[in-house]
């Protein structure tokens, strides 16, 4: 256990050392050491030290503390986009514990700044949640807490129907069209602006979960075995890192799966297995013998974690042997008998319906299709059904929500069961019509 | 450091009571934490609050594993009933349902809250067993967080007027050390109030499994209040057919006997330990009966209304009578008391017909804060 900060600065500062030289290339990082009740309370604001009031973080805090204190959980690190960098580390952490958590923090910060779908990213967002919760805050004290929760409330049910491809398709944007459009009062403007600013900052980081921990995994599994292991650190390292990487049926770790994927492209490209005359070969046997000594495996995942996001790593990455490998399978429900099965281990099926998930950060994909539906100012949405229904309840209640807003009724066309159905919530009752 | 988070988990805390109370009259007919009784600590399985948001279906999903397994192999179990009628949500990977723990004290205070129970005035004088701590007094040292703000200044005003430096046109009042004044603790008695609770049950043939049921519950949650109001409790437990009998709590709950029905024998029974045991100048007394009300005579009844008239009333702060309907319907009894009592406060009689009365039937026991 590290207690004397300078232990931890020396640490660092090799580590960070090791870090550059590998080729990582990253903000100003500063480490804090703070206790797992400070730790969880930073996690429950989503990394922040300061937040906007509302219930659902103590809700998350609620849940971590008691995860720790039964012993199911343990957050070991704490990372933030922002520049500099914030990294929390949890000060009961074992010294082999805070090296790989140093080592992984270093790879996060490298990815937040290099890869693309991070460009456009606030680095400032530290302080930026803090003017949001100070001016929320505020409104708060003008408007009373209740009411202006109550806005947040409505606001969070829209949190995910935010463009991935912004700017380039505004009609999915329906945040942004309503910031424009509704009816709103200025202080309603103000935090759905707000938050919509807060979602468009947390979205690289849904689209790029498995490739970011992957890539962090990566380096503090050669970072530590490379240099930063001594010899009596062996065992604790090899225990933590296996528990990170543990995966559980029915569940993707995406460290696992992002480690397992970066490894494999290292060897492709550092032997050659690629290209044209790679893949046309026919020889088994010659093919796995096939070493050309290229040694451009580093450069290649460098290029890589720059230019792209889960969907497009997948879809290019993960290769029929790897996905035998990694033993993936498809699981479906089995209405007979209630349960979760194994139904699938066909390649191009575990990957369709793995890409499926990751498609539009996992979220529906809805847009805005009319704002003066049937002439009379309703609001119609439209749900791209991609093979798998919406959650019926819920997309009612979200409906109830978005009338809050829109003050008119408020429609969605959806597909249920196989059929076209448009749902409408005017106000008062929800109705259905067959399309 | 401040932690923040603190407000957060309040009102998190806040919304998750608002549920339990939208919910608690389901949860105090069905009985379902009683099970839990003994430990202070209950477990309230909630349905996530969740922020409803345009999602996909986990079931008709599925997604993508890694693992061991042939095809049919089963990995997880999905949807199971959650909140029966209000969706078919359940409990799929990635939706959890809530357990939420409120002390027993808590839930019986949001009982009262909800049924609008006053708080219980105590009669007699307590004893005084407890001596606590009480910041009543003043020195003039102490630390500054318990610094006297007006006392203090209260000491500078008479220092500045004493000396004459006092000017009501520039009414400046600058505390010096010795002016100030800070709290102090002094130990002050606190009595302790004591009751006792008599539970008599009828167990003749016409009491049934439901109707003992609705008994369980509804003194589970009157127990469970007058606990909340004293310091020591005692619970005695009375059952009677033709013959009274005293009996531990399990036995008090899971006796079924077959003979016909003497109410005045656990009366009598009553006062005997109400005379022997809990003299009520030191005793809060409440007596609960609760019976199908169908006695053997009407010469009984008679004797009982003289029980209660002589011998249970002056002594109890409380006498409750609930009739439950039975198979074999209602009884007479309850009409008996309300005629012989019509206007004595110490009395209440309440019907209970089925398991959604009993909410109804705590309101009128406790409703009068005795």
């Amino acid at each position: 256990m590290i207690k004397v900060k300078n232990e931890l600065q020396d640490l660092q500062k090799q580590i960070e050392l090791w870090a550059r030289d590998y080729g990582l290339d990253f903000f100003e990082t500063i480490f804090e050491l703070i206790d797992a009740k400070h730790l969880n309370e930073i996690a429950a604001y989503g990394g922040f030290p300061t937040r906007y009031p509302h219930w659902r973080f103590g809700m998350i805090y609620d849940s971590l503390s008691k995860g720790y204190e039964y012993g199911l959980q343990k957050i070991y690190e704490l990372v933030i986009n922002n520049d500099p960098c914030y990294a929390y580390l949890m000060n009961s952490n074992t010294s082999v514990d805070q090296k790989i958590v140093i080592a992984h923090v270093y790879a996060h910060c490298d990815f937040f700044k290099n890869n693309q779908y991070f460009k456009n990213t606030h680095r400032k967002m530290v302080d930026e949640m803090a003017n949001h919760a100070s001016r929320i805050r505020h409104t708060g004290e003008g408007m009373g807490f209740e009411e202006v929760e109550n806005f947040i409330d409505l606001c969070l049910s829209l949190e995910n129907l935010i463009d991935v491809h912004a700017p380039l398709r505004k009609e999915n944007d329906i945040l942004g069209f309503l910031i424009e459009k509704a009816p709103l009062e200025d202080w309603q403007r103000e935090i759905m602006i707000m938050l919509r600013q807060e979602a468009y900052y947390f979205l690289p980081q849904a689209q790029t979960k498995i490739m970011n921990e992957g890539w962090a995994s990566f380096w503090h599994s050669k970072i530590l075995t490379e240099k930063a292991l001594k010899d009596v650190d062996i065992v604790d390292f090899a225990d933590h890192h296996a528990a990170t990487l543990a995966t559980q049926p029915g569940q993707i770790n995406p460290y696992k799966l992002g480690i397992e994927i970066f490894r494999d492209i290292e060897e492709r490209w550092n032997k050659g297995h690629y290209g044209k005359e790679y893949e046309e070969c026919e020889d088994i046997e010659f093919k796995k013998k096939w070493d050309k000594k290229l040694g451009k495996g580093l450069e290649k995942i460098f290029q890589v974690r720059k230019l792209y996001n889960d969907v497009t790593f997948i879809d290019e990455f993960l290769t029929p042997e790897l996905c035998e490998k990694l033993k993936l399978f498809v699981y479906a429900y089995n209405k007979r008998n209630g349960t979760y099965e194994i139904i699938d281990r066909d390649v191009k099926k575990v990957k369709d319906k793995l890409l499926f998930s990751l498609t539009n950060f996992g979220q529906p994909m809805i847009a805005v299709t009319d704002r003066n539906f049937e002439g009379k100012g309703e609001l119609l949405l439209t749900h791209a059904h991609m093979g798998v229904d919406l959650k019926l309840l819920e997309a009612k209640e979200t409906l109830e929500r978005i009338q809050k807003i829109w003050k008119q009724p408020v429609c969605l066309e959806t597909i249920i069961n196989g059929e076209k159905r448009l749902l409408i919530f005017d106000g008062k009752e929800h109705r259905e019509k067959a399309l | 450091m401040i932690h923040k988070i603190e407000r957060d988990y309040y009102r998190f805390k806040d919304i998750i009571k608002g549920r339990i109370k939208q919910n608690l009259k389901k949860y105090i007919t069905k009985g379902e934490l009683i099970g839990a009784q003994g430990k202070n600590l209950i477990s309230i399985p909630l349905p996530q609050i969740d922020i409803p948001k345009f999602r996909y279906g986990q079931e008709q999903m599925g997604g993508v594993g890694q693992g061991e397994g042939k095809v049919g192999t089963v990995i997880g179990k999905g949807g199971q009933e959650a909140e029966a009628g209000t969706s078919q949500a359940g409990n799929l990977p990635g939706e959890h349902v809530l357990e939420v723990e409120v002390s027993l004290e808590e839930l019986a205070s949001m009982m009262a809250e909800e049924l609008d129970l006053p708080r219980i005035q105590p009669k007699g004088h307590g004893i005084v067993s407890n001596l606590a701590n009480r910041y009543s007094t003043i020195r003039t040292s102490g630390t500054e967080s318990l610094r006297h703000f007006k006392r203090t200044y209260k000491e500078a005003l008479k220092r500045q007027i004493a000396h004459g430096e006092y000017n009501p046109d520039n009414p400046n009042v600058v505390p010096i050390k010795r002016d100030k004044r800070y709290r102090f603790w002094k130990p002050t008695p606190r009595p302790e109030y004591n009751a006792a609770i008599i539970y008599i049950m009828d167990v003749s043939g016409s009491m049934g499994d439901e109707q003992k049921e609705i008994v369980r519950i509804e003194s589970f949650w009157i127990d469970t209040w007058l606990r909340s109001q004293y310091d020591n409790i005692v619970c005695r437990y009375i059952i009677h057919d033709a013959q009274a009998k005293e009996v531990d709590q399990n036995t008090f709950y899971h006796t079924r006997e077959s003979g016909g029905t003497l109410i005045s024998s656990a009366y009598k029974m009553a006062k005997t330990l109400i005379e022997t045991e809990y003299p009520s100048q030191d005793w809060n007394i409440y007596v609960f009966h609760f019976s199908d009300g169908d006695n053997w005579s009407g010469e009984d009844t008679k004797l009982c209304i003289d029980l209660l008239k002589y011998h249970l009333c002056p002594r109890t702060n409380l006498f409750c009578y609930g009739q439950v309907e039975s198979r074999y319907g209602s009884g007479q009894f309850i009409k008996d008391l309300r005629d012989a009592f019509p206007q004595e406060e110490k009395i209440v009689t309440s019907k209970i017909d089925d398991k959604d009365a009993i909410y109804k039937s705590i309101k009128e026991f406790l409703g009068k804060g005795k």
